[in-house]
């Protein structure tokens, strides 16, 4: 049988399906550009999504923040969230890459139990365990820096990382590896040339996650962080939600400038994210 | 060369005895925050002290200083509003202003609000109350009754046309307070308690409700929505505070007067006066500078420029005077009502009130409750979240028992372990676990210490910082629902219900409109493909935060889209958040929304790796599609789909972001979850850490309970 043919009309209703429900998706990011576009500061409540003027003086104020002694802010808080981010990244990248090796490939005692506490840690709510965090990053001295930020963003999204990765290992065949070690590649070898090339698209969707997780939160960012200019883009945000008002405008126009890297990031990784997500379960 | 030397010793000297900074945190905005960098700037110019200012999100702000202070990381200086200084001082993070604090300079309400035991906290900087603002072209005259406010908007409103005569925020007790205290209401009883079953609370409630009723002001109403009605002329009246003349657009012309009295009652609407002052932290190092600052901020040309560039009303004397001020008609305006108010209570039961008068003031005005039932209401929802503390018990026994258990568990462990010796049944150990080290050691810090800590508290009273042993008794409160109805929405079973239907709403959604999607993707035929998912992706890569609060905007009754585009299928508009099942659709909606992609991914994923070659073979058998479906696709989906479910579900059970930002538990807490509920008896019930900690520590044991459920369905499933 040659490719199936699909008759026009069936054609035509699937991309009419499909239009529709991108459109139903795409509407609420729409009111946000909206939102962004539009001259005034309110909230405009109308069903259509489109806005009536175009200015971009909303970008322009939150482009161009700057602080009492006139200092580039948004461009100075903007240098911190990629250096959060990245490193958050990198470190909890690294971090997770080697444990769950080690728990994909060797035996050793608590292993099964440290599995189960890194899935149960992630049950319980983040808010109540904010009271002891603060009072442990000041005993390490690690108040008030991105250092402190990154460790505790990269600890706190390890669990699902590992999880996945560890998913991802257990379906690459150990054969490889003995087959190298057979040739004379060292342990560490094997893990950096072999293991990590075949794991990457379940690296690229961890990395990913790390990334995002570090790029949107502001709860600790705002609590733990005594600089403006070392605040991250989302405590930025959170600015323009005041006690009595919220400057709609600016904050919609901030959003779509946080969200933008995002979803770059994801559509650059999308055929990583179908495989890396998946793969991993496969084999339950 | 000798000048040279002496001239660098001396700016050396100069640049050693420059005293250290001081700390000023502030969540002001705008002109208020403009305001009060320039005092911060006269400040250090006339001393030489110099000034870090810092500006935190409003939100985060209380929060942060109550962190921060106790571990000395806190600011010397902060500004807040007086509602805080009880919790404040019972943390102990305010010093007293002592002798530094001429009371005389200031407004009496505006001192009076910052006195704690005899002793006085702080300096009042400006005042913030509620006002009438008319809009001048309508040409109406200053209503000074309740009869004549109700004669005015019964002409000024156009209920065809949307439009009314009065606007503001009707659910909110902050805006409701001056009508409930015309109508002759007191918030405590004589020992000093709380109490809601008044008269003044069924008539003060009747009369608003019979105002929105007759269509003469709008329903559900927001800030964002007064301000739309006020600049489109579609209300000739609102009743706001300084902070909305900000909100006006430039051409309109506005008038600000003192709010009517209640014509039943021949009392005045009097509003409630906040204040915002500079607070000394009782942590600060440098205590005698920081009680300068603070006094410098305010008074004298910091007043006026607060004033002049942030359009504070002040609450020095001094500052009404300058010429500046004394022509402004707004500042004269509410500095007329100010006199007149009483601060709001710096209590602690003050801040025992707000959440069950907000519960009936919504019940009634969202229907459902009549006006005579709404203090009953209030007045259990107050005995239930105001529970006596437990009584204080030894730990001794749960020390012995953690113990004992503790050596069961190690002697357990080694007879396990007999027989074979470590290295001969861990070959692999050292590497093993030297791979795992950095990551355990990362974990054990920051996420497993503080675990423990989270798990521990639950077995303890918290008060104001003040830690007591209860033993069980939080979690025997909790399940035995002590106070309260076990139908009731604060009861442990009801929220647990509420939370699996959500769970299981969400979940199934999830993964049939993800599974849908992802079918109709994979036709190998259909062109636009990448670009379908790339679009089909974008509400993932959105923070939640952002999508809630823009779906929230989309429900709102009368100007939301979502009524909107009801509206042009000829639907009556849906009031979302009034009833428990639009509310809880609303949710699940906006969680829809958010999560189908995450399954869409997964489920192409897991698609792609099914052999094309089955389904050839199955349409020579002649199978039909949906045999295909059946037979084919989804037992193959199953193991890659598991533990995507799982996951999922997880999240769902814990996502507090949509609940607390779209329905924000309305109507009555009915839609709130575990985790929403956990977090208002944390934050917004009086701190009750403890009492938070036992629900999640029950939170934990339905997730852990669950999640050895589905170990067990999928290993069944690999046998």
């Amino acid at each position: 049988m040659s490719a199936r043919e699909m008759p026009r009309w069936k054609m035509f209703a699937l991309h009419a399906g499909l239009s529709l429900t991108c459109a139903v998706t795409l509407y609420p990011v729409l009111w946000v550009v909206k939102l962004a576009l539009s001259p005034t500061q309110t909230l405009s409540m109308s069903a259509n999504p489109f806005p009536e003027s175009i200015t971009l003086d909303h970008f322009r104020d939150v482009l161009g923040t700057t602080d009492a002694q006139g200092r580039w802010l948004f461009g100075r808080q903007l240098l911190a969230s990629i250096v959060v981010s990245a490193a958050t990244t990198l470190v909890g990248l690294s971090l997770a890459v080697t444990a769950a090796y080690s728990l994909s490939r060797f035996r050793f005692p608590g292993k099964q139990s440290g599995m189960q506490l890194l899935l149960v840690t992630q049950m319980f709510p983040a808010t109540l365990m904010m009271v002891p965090l603060y009072s442990i990053l000041q005993w390490l001295g690690l108040l008030d820096s991105l250092g402190g930020l990154v460790l505790v963003y990269a600890t706190s999204s390890l669990p699902f990382c590992v999880w996945m990765l560890k998913g991802y290992f257990d379906t690459i065949p150990r054969e490889l590896e003995e087959a190298a070690i057979m040739d004379g590649a060292s342990p560490s070898q094997v893990f950096i040339k072999i293991v990590l090339p075949l794991a990457r698209p379940a690296l690229a969707v961890t990395a990913l996650f790390s990334f995002m997780q570090a790029w949107n939160e502001f709860i600790l960012a705002a609590t733990l962080l005594n600089d403006a200019s070392r605040f991250t883009l989302p405590v930025a945000l959170q600015r323009y939600v005041g006690e009595y008002k919220t400057e709609w405008g600016h904050f919609a126009a901030g959003a779509l400038i946080i969200s933008a890297p995002v979803m770059a990031l994801f559509f650059a990784l999308q055929k990583h994210l179908v495989g890396g997500l998946t793969a991993g379960g496969v084999k339950g | 060369m000798k000048a040279a030397i002496v001239a660098t010793l001396l700016i050396a000297q100069a640049v050693f005895a420059a005293p250290p900074a001081l700390k000023l945190w502030h969540g002001y905005r705008g002109g208020e925050e403009q305001a009060i960098e320039q005092a911060a700037k006269a400040f250090t110019e006339s001393t030489g002290i110099p000034v870090e200012i810092l500006a935190v999100p409003y939100d985060a702000l209380s929060s942060k200083l109550t962190s921060a202070i106790p571990h000395d990381a806190g600011p010397d200086v902060f500004i807040f509003a007086h509602e805080r200084l009880r919790q404040f001082h019972r943390m102990k993070v305010v010093a007293p202003s002592g002798a530094g604090l001429d009371r005389s300079k200031y407004l009496k309400p505006a001192v009076d609000a910052l006195e704690v035991d005899g002793e006085f906290y702080g300096y009042p900087l400006s005042i913030k109350c509620l006002a009438l603002f008319m809009r001048d072209e309508r040409a109406l005259p200053v209503p000074t009754t309740t009869a004549e406010l109700e004669k005015l908007m019964v002409d000024a409103a156009n209920p065809a046309k949307n439009e009314f005569g009065l606007a503001y925020e009707a659910g909110d007790f902050y805006f409701h307070a001056p009508i409930y205290f015309g109508f002759g209401g007191q918030l405590f009883d004589a020992q000093g308690k709380a109490q809601f079953d008044t008269p003044a609370m069924s008539n003060s409630l009747s009369w608003v409700k019979s105002l929105q009723d007759r269509k003469l002001m709008p329903k559900e109403v927001s800030g964002a929505l007064v301000k739309t009605l006020f600049n489109d002329n579609r209300t000739a009246m609102v009743i706001s505070g300084p902070w909305f003349t900000g909100e006006i657009d430039p051409g309109v012309r506005y008038s600000i007067h003192a709010l009517p009295v209640v014509s039943e009652t021949g009392l005045p609407m009097a509003p409630f006066l906040g204040v915002e002052a500079a607070f000394v932290s009782s942590h600060s190092t440098q205590a005698d500078a920081a009680q300068q600052l603070a006094r410098f901020l305010s008074v004298g040309d910091a007043t006026i420029t607060r004033v002049v560039t942030g359009r504070q009303i002040p609450a020095e004397l001094a500052a009404y005077d300058n010429d500046a001020v004394a022509t402004d008609q707004m500042i004269a305006a509410f500095r007329a009502v100010a006199e007149k108010g009483t601060a709001t209570p710096n209590t602690l039961e003050m801040a025992r009130v707000w959440e069950p008068m907000k519960l009936a003031l919504r019940a009634v005005l969202q229907g459902g409750v009549s006006p005579a039932e709404a203090g009953a209401l209030a007045q259990r929802r107050y005995r239930a979240l105001n529970r006596e503390a437990p009584p204080t018990t030894s730990p001794v026994p749960y020390l012995i028992v953690l113990g004992v258990g503790f050596i069961a568990f190690v002697v357990w462990q080694s007879r396990q372990a007999k027989g074979k010796s470590f290295s001969q049944r861990y070959p692999e150990a050292g590497r093993g676990l030297a791979y795992v080290a950095p990551a355990a050691a990362g974990l054990a810090v920051l996420v497993v210490v503080p675990f423990v800590i989270g798990l521990s508290l639950s077995l303890f009273h918290h008060d104001a910082g003040d830690y007591s042993f209860v033993g069980l008794a939080n979690f025997t409160d909790i399940l035995t629902s002590k106070g309260y109805r076990i139908t009731e929405p604060l009861s442990f079973y009801y929220t647990l219900l509420v939370t699996i239907l959500w769970t299981l709403a969400n979940v199934v959604l999830h993964v049939s409109i993800g599974l849908f999607l992802a079918i109709l993707l994979k036709e190998p035929l259909l062109k636009l493909r990448g670009l379908y998912r790339v679009l089909l992706i974008v509400p993932w890569a959105v923070p939640n935060y952002i999508t809630a609060l823009m779906w929230k905007g989309m429900f709102h009754q009368q100007f939301g889209a979502i009524n909107a585009i009801l509206g042009h299928l000829g639907i009556a508009p849906v009031s979302w958040f009034a009833q428990w099942s639009t509310a809880f659709a609303a949710n699940v909606i906006t969680n829809t929304w958010l999560g189908f992609p995450f399954m869409m991914v997964v489920s192409l994923g897991a698609l792609q790796s099914i052999p094309t070659d089955l389904y050839e073979a199955a349409e020579v058998d002649g199978a039909s599609k949906w045999t295909q479906f059946r037979r084919i696709t989804l037992p193959l989906l199953r193991p890659a789909l598991l533990p995507a479910v799982i996951l999922g579900s997880v999240w769902t059970f814990n996502m507090f972001n949509i609940i607390y930002l779209v329905s924000g538990g309305e109507p009555g807490g009915g839609t709130d979850i575990l985790v929403s509920e956990a977090f208002r008896w944390a934050f917004q019930r009086n701190e009750q850490y403890g009492f938070a900690a036992a629900y999640s520590v029950l939170i934990f044991c339905v997730l852990f309970a669950w999640s050895q459920l589905t170990k067990r369905l999928s290993g069944e499933e690999q046998s």
